[in-house]
């Protein structure tokens, strides 16, 4: 067994190297489509000759500024994660129903991913720069913030009723699941707002190819804090430690 | 000679514990909104975090601007 502190530490600390590597697939896969909509976003201020975003046209932090930002927020992003990983796994530990915790840390990290990245992006993608109304973003904000929400209420139904319907097989054990996760997202994506904002002077292309340089930013991060939480909890990794002690 | 692989790494959930799970969570989650939200739809540190922070917000999927 392991104290609180210990498991904490370890969720910050792979949380924290998680993030750091997120950002770099953020670089490497994001910045270049960031460039491209931020450069749409400036012609379209240059067209319309609108002095009230001068804040634009002289920016707070530059580009290059904007760029190392990037991997202060996935690295921040990551800890942040990270420690509530560690929680959660402290708190649900006993209620996953298996023997092993490495296997126990990376359904966690599943979970995770479908609730809090997963159903949000369905529901509402996530945008580059030049896209979105800045009236509206209270209102994005709040439903962005509903979906994480519903996401992991999608998962609970989702374990809960592959649980319940586990005394009937394998089979049904596998369709209560997806059915109970499927019916709580569906009936909420339709009782949230439709929001679409995007210009419809804006590359297709490109919007995606944001969109899914975002995905796979998230991924990223999910399946290192997964991997590597399920590595800094295994007995058979650490055991020499503990010998040696 | 294989380690066993089952174990509980947890330490049982007490009101302690779950005192200072909580205090750690509300911790992160304030650190949480300065990287992901401040200025975004509330305004408590001016722009320079999301200026700062702006291209992993929109990367990590969060609504910007």
């Amino acid at each position: 067994m392991r104290t609180f502190g210990s498991l904490l530490v370890r969720g910050l600390i792979v949380g924290l190297l998680a993030g750091l590597l997120a950002g770099a697939f953020a670089y490497t896969m994001g910045e270049p489509h960031i460039d491209a909509a931020i450069a749409i976003e400036e012609a379209g201020a240059a067209h319309t000759h609108d002095h009230g975003e001068d804040a634009a046209a002289r920016p707070l932090v530059s580009r290059d500024g904007q760029r190392a930002g990037l991997f202060l927020a996935t690295t921040l992003y990551g800890v942040v994660l990270g420690g509530i990983f560690a929680v959660a796994f402290t708190l649900l530990r006993r209620k996953l129903r298996t023997g092993d915790d490495s296997y126990a840390a990376l359904s966690l990290a599943a979970a995770g991913f479908l609730g809090i990245v997963l159903v949000p992006f369905l529901k509402y993608p996530p945008s580059p720069p030049a896209v979105g109304d800045p009236d509206t973003i209270t209102k994005r904000t709040v439903t962005y913030l509903l979906t994480i929400v519903i996401g992991l209420l999608a998962v609970w139904a989702g374990v809960a009723g592959s649980r319940w319907a586990a005394r009937h097989g394998d089979l049904a054990r596998l369709a209560g699941g997806a059915a109970a996760f499927l019916a709580t997202i569906v009936a909420a994506y339709l009782i949230l707002p439709a929001i679409n904002e995007v210009p419809g002077s804006f590359p297709a292309t490109l919007l995606w190819q944001f969109r899914f340089a975002s995905l796979g930013t998230q991924a990223t991060l999910w399946l290192l804090l997964g991997f590597g939480f399920a590595a800094a909890v295994d007995r058979r990794l650490t055991r020499q430690k503990v010998v040696a002690a | 000679m294989a380690a066993p692989a089952r174990s509980i790494a947890v330490p049982a959930v007490s009101p302690r514990l779950l005192a200072v799970a909580l205090l750690s969570v509300g911790l992160l989650l304030l650190l949480g909104y300065l990287v992901a939200f401040d200025q975004g739809a509330v305004s408590q540190s001016g722009m320079y975090l999301h200026e700062v922070m702006h291209d992993g917000r929109h990367l990590l999927g969060v609504p910007c601007h």
